[in-house]
């Protein structure tokens, strides 16, 4: 479980995220959802340990998260932050070469369910291989979280539904968890088990996706607009 | 359903029932127009998520859901099947129309038709199949 308790971050006088305590348990698919600036990016580098929170506490499987500790989660950042010159095969070397928790043969059979070919060079790939590339490497690591930050973002719904069944066949949600952020809800919106709304840095609404639609008659998408809607009165 | 061939593009859900009932219905569906037979094993958990395109914890619930049901059986280390009991299905089967037969009064009376004159053009429609 990952637990932040009152965790606020700004960059100077520009608050980010303020007061946000949530629970991330073991088994779930957890989406984060937000405009453009609620502070989704950076809640999601604190919880994957590469910001520090400048207030509040935040801890994994009862212990403080510290970059030891961060070693139990994998991220997907939202950037391209690899070497375009290397091939996929490489980049997955590469991983190896980082994370004693990365299969390289789990890698390359999630690469072949995405159908990448990985003898190529990633500046040589689409848009949406590249995507595929770096989603095989991060299912490459066999940690409790996978935090990714915009996984399908900019790329066309075909990919974007090959990436989900990646997560569904790769991801054993007996014991690991996944924490995305996404723009794309109606097309996620099958795979999460709860949604997290993010609005100015602060979270204004929670909850289970089936419960939404159960006691709402509203799916991810219009409960979001609605939740968001609301609380700017 | 066709997994053969590349991706099939996953399951459309409406959005005002929990995706866990549309599945159980849809699958209701298969049974009734014998797309799945009495005795008939299930794809598991992990592989009907993944032909929808729903989260396995999901899917799980569905697979409770029909052996609360008595649509479905476990046989431990085999995995999921169809009931071989026909009464049961036969039961499924009235349930499902006088479902939908209330279903459909209650829409007519929504836009304040008689049950005579839609009775009528059921007799025609009847007529020219």
């Amino acid at each position: 479980m990952i637990q932040l308790q009152h965790v606020s971050f700004n960059y100077q006088r520009q608050e980010v995220l303020s007061d946000i305590s949530l629970l991330f348990p073991l088994g779930q698919t957890i989406g984060i959802a937000g405009e453009n600036g609620s502070g989704k990016s950076t809640l999601l580098k604190i919880i994957a340990g590469i910001q520090r929170p400048r207030k509040g506490t935040i801890s994994i499987h009862n212990e403080s998260l510290t970059r030891i500790h961060a070693n139990d989660i994998a991220y997907l950042p939202d950037t391209d932050l690899f070497y375009s010159f290397y091939t996929t095969k490489e980049l997955l070397a590469f991983y190896a070469s980082q994370f004693k928790d990365f299969s390289v043969q789990k890698a390359l059979e999630v690469a072949n369910f995405l159908e990448v070919d990985v003898n190529v060079k990633l500046k040589k790939l689409s848009k949406g291989n590249r995507g595929r590339a770096k989603m095989a490497a991060t299912l490459g690591r066999n940690t409790s979280y996978y935090v990714m930050d915009e996984p399908f973002s900019g790329l066309d719904p075909i990919v974007r539904e090959s990436l989900i069944k990646g997560l569904i066949q790769f991801v054993n949600m007996e014991e690991q968890s996944i924490i995305l952020s996404t723009h794309e809800l109606h097309d996620v919106e099958p795979i999460l088990d709860q949604l997290i709304v993010l609005k100015q840095g602060k979270v204004i609404a929670q909850d289970d996706l089936e419960t939404i639609r159960f006691e709402t008659n509203q799916d991810a998408v219009s409960w979001m607009k609605y939740v968001t809607k609301e609380k700017v009165k | 359903m066709v997994r053969e061939g590349g991706y099939e593009m996953t399951q459309d859900f409406t959005r005002d029932k929990p995706i866990y009932s549309q599945l159980v219905d849809i699958i209701c569906g298969d049974i009734l127009k014998g797309k799945l037979q009495p005795g008939d094993k299930m794809q598991s958990v992990r592989e009907y998520s993944l032909e929808v395109g729903v989260n396995v914890n999901t899917v799980q619930r569905v697979y409770k859901e029909l052996e609360s049901m008595e649509l479905t059986e476990t046989k431990r280390g085999q995995g999921t099947f169809i009931t071989s009991e026909e009464g049961r299905i036969l039961r499924l089967r009235e349930d499902m129309k006088v479902k939908l037969v209330n279903q459909f009064l209650q829409s007519i009376a929504a836009f304040g038709f008689s049950r005579e004159e839609i009775v009528q053009i059921l007799q025609r429609e009847e007529g020219t199949q």
